[in-house]
């Protein structure tokens, strides 16, 4: 009567090639196609550098990248890491009272429309010049994300399953640790994973208003002296960060929330 | 003497939806013996889920009255288990874990309630799932699943809320037996609602039948079929003509 099976070691290898090993033989695809048209065409390295000159160049300032980017990977996980542990209550909160579902919540949602590239020079200007302008903005472009997608969350647990728990007398804490925040925890970590880009998406914003350091700095200093490789190792490496952050979080998620990606296996 | 277990006496339940006010049910009386099990047939918007919310307290009428044991009901019901349409299992819980949740919920001897779990998943049928997560169990099995949750604290009353609603024919025949077959056991008193006329009629030792806007009750039938009922007796004459009481009861209704 069981409905599953285990599966084989030939479905098994199937769905390693269609997962990651397409996906990786198409993009040396692609950076071939870019080195081969850059070489064919001897297309100037100001105008667009080869992947070669790109790695070159990475290779050859490595320090000093990995100093700038060390410094933006800072302010954007300190402002991510803010936004998560302000995030929580805040949501707990919206959730639990209908009042602030009825006055923080729209202004929270019209907030997140504000585009936050347009507030950034106040920001700088209320912050200063150093790191807290861009851990600020790193904050606010990566709290609203988490926020309501945790509120949903929290609300997202079936009434019906709720009144089954009020009618055995369940205390306001059973139901939140059983029910509400189990059920919140997907919510949760989707918002963290588009929270977490959007983080760097900031730092580097506070970087591009003004800044001494950071990989925004390198990419806003290399480009008027037309060191477009330069540039590119630094976009490169943020992409790096970019990614490693999101896989940290998406193999957190699988710890956690294992449930969530079988049932809709 | 078997005593009135649930009373409803004359309630109204009126409440605001969107643009107004609606009148879910008006005036509606009616009594559940002691391990009775009555069921409730209407057409949608009769207020059937309206009752049942009410007579375990999670909402109070506007109106009128509802005693469980001759006490009146003022607030959420102990001794009350409830099922619906949708399972609502915990994805994160095996089906063992679904169930022993109200046990968790009110504390004791969890071991007690876990061997009585294991019994109750003997009974409906799904010895061997117990470590099985909801998503690994068909629509089916989540059911069972649920119905022993609302039963494994042992309540008196249970309340079923269109609970096969969602399953296909065959599947919900079965379910009808599994449930006759957790009554006869159990001997709960039991009030389960549902639109299907067959399955009120094979389950109930009495059916209730309410009109919809607002919800009233028109009709009253008692099923004298001897228990426990086969599948075979759906198509016994006495059954139909069961089936065609009820159906010309709310026959009349639509015209109105």
């Amino acid at each position: 009567m069981s409905r599953t099976r285990e599966i084989t070691r030939e479905e098994r290898i199937k769905a390693i090639i269609s997962g990651y090993f397409m996906p990786t033989v198409t993009l040396a695809l692609l950076v071939g196609v870019w080195e081969t048209i850059c070489r064919i065409f001897e297309i100037p390295v100001w105008l667009l550098p080869s992947p070669s000159a790109i790695v070159a160049r990475l290779v050859e300032f490595w320090s000093l990248l990995l100093y700038h980017a060390y410094v933006t990977f800072y302010e954007s996980l300190l402002g991510f890491f803010v936004a998560v542990l302000l995030a929580i209550p805040i949501s707990i909160a919206i959730a639990y009272s209908r009042m602030l579902q009825n006055t923080i919540y729209p202004i929270l949602l019209v907030f997140q429309t504000v585009p936050k590239v347009a507030i950034a020079p106040v920001i700088v200007m209320w912050f200063g010049l150093g790191l807290e302008s861009k851990i600020v903005i790193a904050f606010l472009v990566s709290f609203f994300v988490i926020v309501v997608n945790l509120t949903t969350g929290f609300l997202t647990a079936p009434p019906e399953l709720i009144n089954i728990a009020r009618l055995l007398n369940a205390k306001k804490t059973q139901i939140f640790l059983k029910i509400r925040l189990p059920y919140a925890m997907p919510f949760f970590f989707s918002g963290l994973k588009s929270a977490v880009t959007l983080s760097i998406v900031g730092a580097v914003i506070g970087e591009f208003v003004a800044s001494s350091e950071g990989l925004g700095y390198v990419i806003l200093a290399a480009t008027p002296q037309l060191d477009t490789d330069i540039a590119f190792a630094a976009i490169l490496m943020l992409s790096v960060i970019g990614l490693a952050l999101f896989a940290t979080i998406h193999v957190l998620e699988r710890i956690f929330v294992p449930w969530a990606f079988r049932e809709t296996r | 003497m078997v005593k009135d277990v649930i009373v409803v006496n004359n309630v109204t339940i009126e409440y605001y939806g969107k643009k107004s006010k609606v009148l879910a049910v008006k005036d509606v009386s009616f009594t559940v013996k002691e391990r009775e099990f009555v069921s409730i047939v209407g057409p949608s918007g009769c207020g059937k889920s309206t009752i049942l919310r009410a007579i375990s307290g999670l909402i109070l009428p506007t109106k009128g009255e509802i005693y469980i044991h001759g006490r009146l009901v003022k607030g959420p019901q102990r001794g009350i288990g409830m099922a619906f349409q949708n399972p609502n299992l915990l994805p994160w819980r095996t089906a063992l874990k679904n169930v022993l949740l109200p046990a968790e919920i009110l504390g004791g001897n969890l071991k007690e309630y876990e061997r009585r779990a294991i019994e109750l998943f003997e009974i409906v049928g799904l010895k061997g799932f117990e470590n099985k997560y909801p998503w690994e169990l068909s629509g089916g099995m989540q059911q069972r699943v649920s119905l022993i949750r609302a039963l494994i604290h042992n309540p008196e009353i249970l309340l079923l809320d269109e609970p096969f609603g969602a399953l296909d024919a065959l599947t919900r025949e079965e379910l009808n037996l599994v449930l006759q077959k957790l009554w006869m056991t159990e001997k709960k008193t039991v009030l389960f609602v549902t639109h299907d006329i067959p399955e009120a009629v094979f389950l109930a030792d009495r059916v209730i039948v309410f009109k919809a806007r607002p919800g009233k009750v028109i009709h009253e039938e008692h099923i004298d079929l001897p228990r426990p009922r086969t599948l075979d007796m759906k198509t016994s004459e006495e059954f139909l003509r069961y089936v065609k009481s009820i159906r010309d009861h709310l026959g009349l209704s639509y015209k109105v």
